[in-house]
């Protein structure tokens, strides 16, 4: 008998299975699609957070003189602005502040809303319809609306105008993170840690964070995309970044005036917004079907 | 039927109530004086508390709300402190023409949505249904106000066939529905309409993927139903979510119109909200988002009901 049992388990290959994070990063990594995205990402978030050893021009250094250059000019590759200002070096220096205020909304209101659906969901009854119920009221405006109204209201600046979009975002999240954490609340698992004497905040943190962060995750790098367009269009219109600032929404509404005269120069900010736009959104469908692993 | 439609109205009202709060609150969270923008920069103490108390910003704020929401309710939002006309005239003015372009917006990108997703989802992984949903992602993250800059440099400024901006011409605000006119609808609308038709393409693209590979279509291809038949089926169970969707983009169109109105000088509500914002006049500011939510509120109940109306399931849940 011991013999035969021995065998038996040399015989059982040993395959570690993998983890599920590990397929969905192999899923990911093996999608053409999000690899290409997350280069070009990389590219601008690099050369924007390296942008003064580039030996790139001095972005908010203008001439007279030299106003409107064509795309190819020498020494100018990309022409320059109205102000005589280079136009390369303001597109990559021009990705810091869209970069951060595109981002630092969503990131905000990923921590913001998954707290609150988390909580709402996981707590429910009473808490759950009042955290629910004021999240319906900030569904009742558009999602623009409610950006420009906010930041109408407290006027213009990049604080203000990354206050706003937070305050846009969160309801979203958090009803993504509660209908998520109402589906894991009932699943048996929770129900046993319940049993073995966990309490609720260990339970949210320990057994539920990891399951829900997922989905949530996804939704949030989606709206990245809108948060890019939203933030630029802000500045846009004049209620975020103030000018001399490098800022590609900023660049756009100042460059609207050259559109007669150089018009391609002018377009090129919105070439860049719409970049890392297009990408987020092409990672964040990557990885909702990396992570769907029923296919 | 009756019973659904009346919980759902029921329910609106605290939603109602709330965005009235929201906006009325707007205007305090503003740092400064809500009259600043009136009062010269040297006007006496005495002068500023005299305007504070008829324009009642001197009373407390629950007070303040309570007989907003009363004047409002009965159809009066104050004066705009710019021009001293009434704001519920400026701002429904204004919304007739953000209405138009919703509309023409609607048209195309309903249309164009409707017939990609539908394609994109039956002839799943094709070269069709990649080259539609390229069309949906490019249309969902494009930023819409640089598109719109990009349609006048291309189609005002070097081809010269349609107006950069404006409503009409001579710059009058009047619309009508002759060619004179629509050249100006032309640029705003087909812009005004990639998002919806990027949202609507994926929307309709998932949903027919889905009911294709439900277990009753295998049963209608089997019964011997013509692929047009199966088609048919897809459409009816595909409509009202579609709808739904279709409805909040409209929405979407009147409220956030504001950055296409401003690339085109629309004369719509989001033109008006960008000079409420940039003259600081706050009765209008308020007025037009209070508008234009109530609008977005009104129209997701009517979705809300018309998808009851058409999806019998709805009701049960």
């Amino acid at each position: 008998m011991a013999v035969m049992s021995d065998t038996a388990l040399q015989a059982a290959p040993i395959t570690k299975a993998r983890g599920y994070w590990a397929t969905v990063g192999r899923r990911i990594v093996r999608d053409k699609v999000s690899m290409v995205c997350a280069f070009i990402l990389v590219l601008i978030f690099a050369s924007a957070l390296l942008a003064p050893w580039l030996g790139l021009a001095d972005p908010y250094q203008g001439s007279m003189i030299r106003r409107l250059r064509h795309i190819g000019t020498p020494n100018y590759p990309l022409g320059t602005d109205e102000l005589g200002r280079d136009m390369l070096a303001r597109l990559i220096y021009g990705g810091r502040l869209s970069l951060i205020i595109g981002i630092l909304p969503v990131i905000f209101a990923f921590v913001i809303g998954t707290s609150l659906g988390l909580v709402a969901g996981y707590v429910g009854g009473r808490l759950n319809t009042a955290i629910m119920r004021t999240v319906d009221v900030f569904y009742a405006f558009p999602s623009v609306l409610l950006a420009i109204a906010i930041s109408g209201a407290l006027g213009a600046g990049i604080v203000n105008s990354i206050v706003s979009l937070t305050i846009v975002f969160v309801p979203q999240i958090t009803r993504v993170a509660e209908s998520v954490t109402t589906g894991v609340r009932n699943m048996d698992f929770v129900e046993a840690a319940r049993a073995s004497g966990a309490g609720p905040f260990t339970i949210m943190r320990v057994h539920m964070l990891g399951n829900v962060l997922g989905p949530i995750f996804v939704y949030a790098t989606g709206l990245i995309s809108v948060s890019m367009i939203l933030a630029a269009g802000l500045s846009f219109l004049g209620l975020g970044t103030k000018p001399p600032e490098p800022e590609w929404g900023l660049m756009l509404n100042t460059l609207r005036t050259a559109i007669y005269i150089n018009p391609w120069v002018a377009a090129l900010p919105g070439v860049m917004i719409f970049a890392v736009s297009i990408c987020f959104n092409l990672l964040s469908d990557g990885m909702r079907s990396a992570m769907d692993i029923r296919n | 039927m009756l019973v659904y439609v009346t919980r759902r109205i029921i329910y609106v009202i605290p939603i109602v109530i709330s965005v009235a709060l929201v906006c009325f609150l707007l205007v305090h969270i503003t740092p400064g004086d809500p009259l600043v923008a009136v009062l010269p920069a040297d006007a006496s103490q005495e002068l500023a508390a005299q305007m504070r108390s008829a324009y009642g910003f001197d009373r407390p704020l629950p007070v303040q709300f309570g007989l907003w929401l009363w004047r409002a309710i009965h159809g009066d939002l104050g004066s705009s402190i710019a021009t001293g006309r009434p704001v519920l005239s400026e701002v429904l003015r204004a919304v007739g023409n953000t209405v138009t372009l919703a509309i023409a917006a609607a048209l195309i990108g309903f249309t164009l949505g409707l017939l990609f997703g539908l394609i994109a989802g039956y002839f799943r992984d094709t070269w069709v249904d990649k080259v539609a949903t390229s069309f949906a992602i490019a249309g969902v993250s494009v930023p819409h106000y640089w598109l719109g800059m990009v349609m006048v440099i291309i189609f005002s400024v070097q081809l010269n066939w349609l107006p950069a901006v404006g409503a009409g011409p001579g710059g009058s605000g009047a619309w009508g529905w002759d060619w004179e006119h629509m050249k100006y609808l032309i640029l705003p609308a087909i812009t005004t309409s990639v998002i919806p038709m990027g949202i609507i393409t994926r929307t309709v693209r998932a949903l027919t993927g889905d009911i294709l590979s439900q277990d009753f279509v295998e049963a209608l291809r089997a019964k011997g139903l013509r692929e047009w038949d199966v088609f048919r089926h897809v459409i009816k169970n595909a409509a009202p979510t579609a709808l739904a969707v279709m409805g909040l983009q409209l929405g979407y169109m009147l409220g956030g119109s504001i950055l296409i109105e401003t690339v085109f000088s629309w004369p719509g509500s989001g033109l008006l909200l960008n000079s409420a914002i940039f003259q600081r006049d706050l009765p209008l500011l308020q007025g037009t988002i209070l508008v234009l939510a109530l609008f977005f509120v009104t129209l997701n109940l009517l979705v809300d009901i018309a998808q009851a109306a058409i999806d019998p399931r709805i009701k049960r849940g």
